[in-house]
């Protein structure tokens, strides 16, 4: 209202500047009743004004006042012309000539039509633009609905539950008790207590908190950075002097430690302790991991992998090694005992395990031995050590009962007894004993050759013969033992010292049979062996082995098949299943003989050849057969019933030749002939939906170029279809997939 | 002399753990797998007879109408919810998953015309014999709440049909003209007529959501635009169509059941003759309803059977009936594509499965690439004579099985006839009048 006011005195004002001195009172008068009027915003009639004509027209002076231009004298003496009145009835006149006349308006139901008939156009151009996106659903190889994958959105609780009252008597209750103890309930993240003492958390300390954050956070970054830098450098030695420099830091440490305080430094050491502890106890280090065993495939071939196993294998064994434990003092009374047994106990079984057996006991029969042994490769193993000592041994068993018997020889009793009482005494002995025990003893005779066979037979497989020289060798020997084994059994000789005979034997049979061609590096190796076995072992082959060549067994294939076969004649098979096939097949002449018609007939009564002729219907003869002038096919022109009953007999509907349906039919589908990527796009269903999802219809914006295009507004969603049909769309639900 | 001897490395067929797949070293050499066709025309027909055996499509009834079931709606946003109106002015919610009526509103006197629910799923709308409009809350009423409707329209004649549009807040019901309303009026924002009869169904286009389709009595179908608030064009078939149902997928296409036992699938730019007609049906056709794949549809018929046409195919695929199911007058198809609801006569609702004889529940994926395997066998070996009896034989009631003998044999006279007239008539006289031509009356512009 104020602001109206003003205006209104500035309207007074501006009209009082233009027309000063000139109106009077009256005139200003008029113009604020104009002024006000013009506010209220309404056009107020005009009253009509009564001016007097002299004010503008007077006798004495001319006044151009209430036209727009200026008079100027020049008119004034021009003559006055003539104005004909009839111009504006001419005009008139050929306006109305030119009119044609108004045309009736259109029926109500025409009209409609017409309206109806631009819509139909219209509505059938816009529904058009989904042509192109039809027919490509209706081409496509696979559809996936819904079309649009929507992500499932949680719907926060608090809006949830803030919609919800609570209404029923026992939901009143429950939320009275809620808010009773304040528990929250529309906002149930946190209680009153918890965000006042959120609230209480000043914005001054926040800052400060999240700059010390921040500055921690990026503290933190810079040492992981630092860290994957140095993690990624490949050089060894790096590597090697950077863990040396860190073992001797903690060494260093670890000795401050020691000088300034013993007991932490002690503390330390469990630590240490118990750490090795979880070591051993977490079985990392047992070789049975993924990684240990794929290094120890990869070790074969690579260095690295090789030299991890090691590594491994030490910390394995640095792991598994026995801690010594270190007993108090205050209990000496059994451990020393016990370390006395353990330390005796091998002492004793020394001459029962070989395994406890430090050196050779007599040093004095070794040279023997060695002598025994000839031009032997001298024996560096520790094996030949332990049987050495076992000969030994068994020497020493000789050399005592030797002793005995002398002595019982001294005494009156007659050598029968002493036979039995030897025989009886045997089992007392040491098992390896008694085989070996008394060349006089008959007994013991019986026994030994067994044994001694058993053994030769044993060893003789072990080794392979490989060439035919051998072969003959081994002919050649074999019959040389032959020889042997009875001079063996003859011969009564300690064990001990056979295998050296043998040797010996050996080399006699084959000086004597002339058989110096053998290689000297056999005969050593040969030698070498029986000697370390301990056991007479003979390098002799019981049976010939087999000797075939390679390549005449391949190229000897043909031959062998014609030798298997030898005796079936394929081709006069065939020849006769064909003429067979060709007998089959002609038509067969009928025959309607009816005995007993117009003559005698009964058993043993034939129809008579008239009557056969007559009745002996004779078939036109058959087409000549396809395979007519093919000598090796049989093609069968009898139509099989039972497989056209599962033939199809015409053209399904989509084909076009029966080339593309065989085509079709003849392509496998399954697993068994197509790789399993292949087997899955063949057999991709062509829709797929998914269980529980609701398929809307489709939209623009399921159709990505429409969606765009047409989002540009109505008229170029008319435009699409030519442009689609320039440029083939890819699939417009593949992105969907 | 050379051994040969085989090695194997183990890494080759060892497993790492026992819970890895066999490794099966294979050798896809044709010449090893010989007979391919013979096979697997063998694992077709086992695949088909398998198929045939595991068809029981039935799954359940929901029973509790008090009458004929004369409408359904499917909630948009949850699967498990399904509506339907009674004869008898009830409408009830159904929770499918527990087969249970959650809700039962006594909506209107008399029948429960339409109903259609909102596209948010926050409420639905009926209409009924006694010439109102309801809208009502689609969550039950709260705790001492009164069962009533949020709006009330109250018209002047009666409302045979609802739909509501797929976007916007209006809907449109027809009766003796097709009324578009916005939510908030109450009255309408603009009536279309062409004519006047009663009309029977309307229904929104889910692509194109400006578009109406309507079918009256007088046996025509009109096209309607909402933009332009102008009926587009109007096709008359020889019979009166009952519903029809556009197709989701495809903008332009829709399918109209009709009284003569068939159904028309018509594309809407050209309406002279239609795109196939689906002949299956011994009677009426009530009710029809799109695959959301917008691949097939269902249809409910007086014949007292369900039946499920391919789009693109004269005749149907599946035909479920039961004995106790009478004449039916609704059917949906839920819009995950797996089952299908129908509502019949004798007050029960029941569900079916889509696909006869799918397994429901989870597939192990090597069920599932067997299940694949059959199908694509079985639609390689389609033609077979022996595989084609077996997947086409259904058991039918006496009833349809005398019914569909009868009219073919109808069909063959009428056909000999015409052969005959034209035999003994002037040449050219008498025309051959396509089958998709033979319905259709005119095309009104």
């Amino acid at each position: 209202m104020a602001e109206e006011w003003l205006g209104m005195e500035a309207a007074v004002s501006a009209s009082e500047g233009e027309d000063e001195g000139q109106e009077d009172g009256e005139r200003r008068h008029q113009q604020l009743l104009q002024a006000v009027s013009d506010l209220s915003g309404r056009k107020r009639r005009k009253l009509a004004e009564r001016t007097e004509a002299s004010v503008q027209v007077s006798e004495f002076n001319v006044s151009c006042k209430g036209t727009g231009e200026k008079l100027v004298l020049s008119e004034l003496l021009q003559p006055i012309r003539p104005k004909s009145t009839l111009s504006s009835v001419k005009k008139e006149l050929t306006r109305v000539k030119q009119k044609k006349a108004v045309e009736l308006p259109l029926s109500k139901e025409e009209a409609k039509r017409v309206v109806r008939e631009a819509a139909y156009v219209r509505t059938s151009k816009d529904v058009g633009k989904w042509q192109q996106v039809v027919l490509q659903n209706r081409r496509a190889e696979q559809l996936v609905f819904p079309l649009k994958q929507e992500i499932a959105t949680v719907v926060p609780l608090e809006q949830v539950v803030s919609a919800w009252k609570a209404r029923t008597p026992l939901e009143q209750e429950i939320f009275g008790l809620l808010h009773k103890t304040q528990q929250p309930v529309t906002d149930p993240l946190l209680t009153p207590e918890e965000t006042a003492s959120l609230q209480a958390m000043s914005l001054e300390e926040a800052r400060q908190r999240r700059a010390e954050l921040q500055k921690a956070r990026v503290v933190q970054s810079y040492y992981e950075a630092k860290a994957r830098r140095e993690k990624k450098i490949k050089s060894k030695k790096y590597h090697r002097v950077l863990k040396k420099s860190k073992r001797r830091k903690a060494l260093k440490e670890f000795e401050l430690l020691h000088k300034s305080d013993p007991e932490a430094a002690l503390a330390r050491l469990e630590e240490l302790e118990q750490l090795r502890m979880q070591e051993r106890m977490s079985l990392k280090h047992q070789n049975k991991g993924k990684w240990a065993r794929s290094k120890a495939i990869m070790a074969k071939y690579d260095l690295e992998a090789r030299k991890a196993m090691q590594e491994q294998l030490a910390k394995n064994k640095e792991l598994m090694q026995k801690v010594q434990v270190e007993l108090p003092e205050d209990e000496p009374g059994d451990v020393p005992e016990e370390d006395l047994t353990s330390v005796t106990i091998p002492v004793g079984a020394r001459g029962a395990n070989p395994w406890m057996l430090g050196k050779p006991s007599g040093p004095v029969e070794e040279p023997e031995v060695q002598e025994g042994l000839g031009d032997i490769a001298v024996p560096d193993a520790a094996e030949t050590e332990e049987e050495m000592s076992e000969e030994e041994a068994l020497l020493q068993d000789f050399a005592q009962k030797r002793n005995v018997r002398q002595q019982r020889a001294g005494s009156p009793e007659g050598p029968g007894a002493d036979e039995t009482e030897a025989v009886s005494e045997l089992p007392g002995d040491s098992p390896i004993h008694p085989i070996c025990a008394e060349e006089e003893q008959a007994s013991m005779r019986l026994k030994q050759p067994p044994q001694a066979q058993e053994d030769i037979l044993l060893s003789e497989q072990l080794r392979r013969v490989q060439s035919m020289e051998d072969v003959d060798a081994l002919a050649s020997e074999e019959h040389v033992e032959e020889q042997e084994k009875p001079m063996a059994a003859r011969s009564e000789k300690p064990m001990a010292t056979r295998a050296k005979k043998q040797v010996q034997q050996q080399e006699e049979g084959r000086a004597g049979n002339g058989c110096a061609k053998k290689p000297p590096a056999k005969k050593k190796i040969i030698s070498l062996q029986a000697v370390l076995a301990g056991k007479p072992q003979e390098v002799q082959c019981p049976s010939l082995p087999m000797v075939m060549e390679d390549e005449e067994g391949g190229s000897d294939q043909r031959g062998v098949i014609t030798e298997a076969f030898a005796g079936d004649d394929v081709v006069a098979d065939f020849r006769r299943e064909k003429r067979k096939a060709e007998q089959a097949t002609k038509p067969q002449p009928v025959n309607l003989v009816l005995p007993g018609w117009g003559e005698w007939g009964g058993t043993g009564l034939k129809p008579s050849t008239k009557k056969t002729k007559r009745f002996m219907l004779k078939p036109p003869p058959a087409p000549p057969r396809k395979d007519q002038h093919l000598p090796h096919v049989i093609m069968s022109e009898k139509r099989n019933i039972h497989a056209a009953a599962h033939q199809v007999s015409e053209l399904p509907f989509p084909f076009e030749r029966h080339q593309q349906f065989e085509q079709s039919i003849q392509t496998p589908l399954g697993p068994t002939w197509n790789t399993q990527r292949a087997f899955q796009k063949l057999t991709a269903p062509r829709v797929v939906t998914r269980a529980g999802h609701i398929i809307q219809p489709i939209s623009a914006e399921d159709v990505p170029n429409t969606a765009t295009e047409a989002g540009s507004g109505a008229k170029p969603a008319l435009e699409i279809v030519p442009k689609r049909q320039e440029q083939p769309l890819r699939h417009p639900h593949r992105k969907a997939r | 002399m050379r051994v040969k001897v085989l090695s194997r490395n183990p890494d080759d067929y060892v497993r790492e753990t026992k819970l890895d797949l066999q490794r099966v070293p294979r050798n896809y050499d044709p010449v090893l797998h010989p007979f391919e066709v013979p096979r697997e025309y063998t694992r077709a027909m086992n695949a088909t007879k398998l198929e045939r055996l595991f068809a029981k499509p039935f799954l359940s009834s929901l029973d509790g109408h008090r009458d004929g079931v004369n409408c359904m709606a499917k909630h948009p946003k949850s699967l498990s919810t399904v509506l339907s109106g009674a004869c008898d002015g009830e409408v009830k919610i159904w929770n499918l998953a527990k087969r249970q009526c959650i809700r039962t509103i006594q909506a209107h006197e008399g029948f429960v015309r339409g109903m259609c629910a909102r596209f948010c799923g926050t409420s639905f709308f009926t209409v009924g014999d006694d010439k109102t409009v309801k809208q009502w809350k689609m969550e039950s009423p709260e705790y001492g709440e009164e069962e009533e409707p949020i709006h009330t329209i109250l018209g002047k004649t009666v409302y045979t049909g609802i739909d509501h549009h797929w976007k916007e807040a209006v809907f449109a019901t027809c009766g003796h003209q097709v009324d578009i309303w916005d939510e908030q009026r109450t009255s309408p924002m603009c009536s279309l007529t062409w004519g006047f009869d009663s009309i029977s169904s309307v229904k929104f286009n889910p692509i194109e959501t400006y578009l109406l389709g309507s079918c009256a009595s007088d046996r025509n179908i009109v096209l309607y635009d909402m933009r332009k608030s102008t009926p587009l064009k109007k096709v008359i078939l020889n019979m009166r169509t009952n519903t029809l149902c556009w197709n989701p997928m495809e903008a332009f296409i829709f399918t109209a059941a009709n009284e003569d036992y068939n159904l028309y699938t018509f594309d809407m730019r050209y309406l002279e003759s239609p795109v196939m007609v689906h002949m299956d049906h011994v009677s009426a056709v009530l009710d029809v309803d799109y695959s959301p794949t917008g691949k097939e549809f269902v249809s409910a018929s007086f014949d007292k059977s369900v039946r499920i046409f391919p789009v693109d195919k004269g005749h149907s695929r599946e035909v479920y009936h039961t004995k106790r199911m009478q004449h039916v007058i609704t059917v949906k198809w839920t819009s995950d594509n797996k089952y299908i609801l129908c509502g019949s006569d004798e007050m029960n609702i029941r569900l079916w499965k889509a696909n006869a004889s799918e397994k429901l529940g989870v597939l192990a994926p090597r069920e599932k690439a067997a299940m694949n395997y059959n199908q694509k066998l079985k639609e390689k070996f389609q033609y077979h004579p022996k595989i084609r009896r077996i997947a086409q034989h259904r058991h039918l009631p006496k009833s349809i099985f005398g019914q569909i003998k009868e009219q073919r044999i109808m069909r063959e006279a009428r056909r000999r006839k015409e052969l005959n007239r034209r035999k003994h008539s002037k040449p050219g006289s008498v025309p051959f009048v396509s089958e998709r031509k033979k319905h259709i009356v005119a095309v009104v512009k």
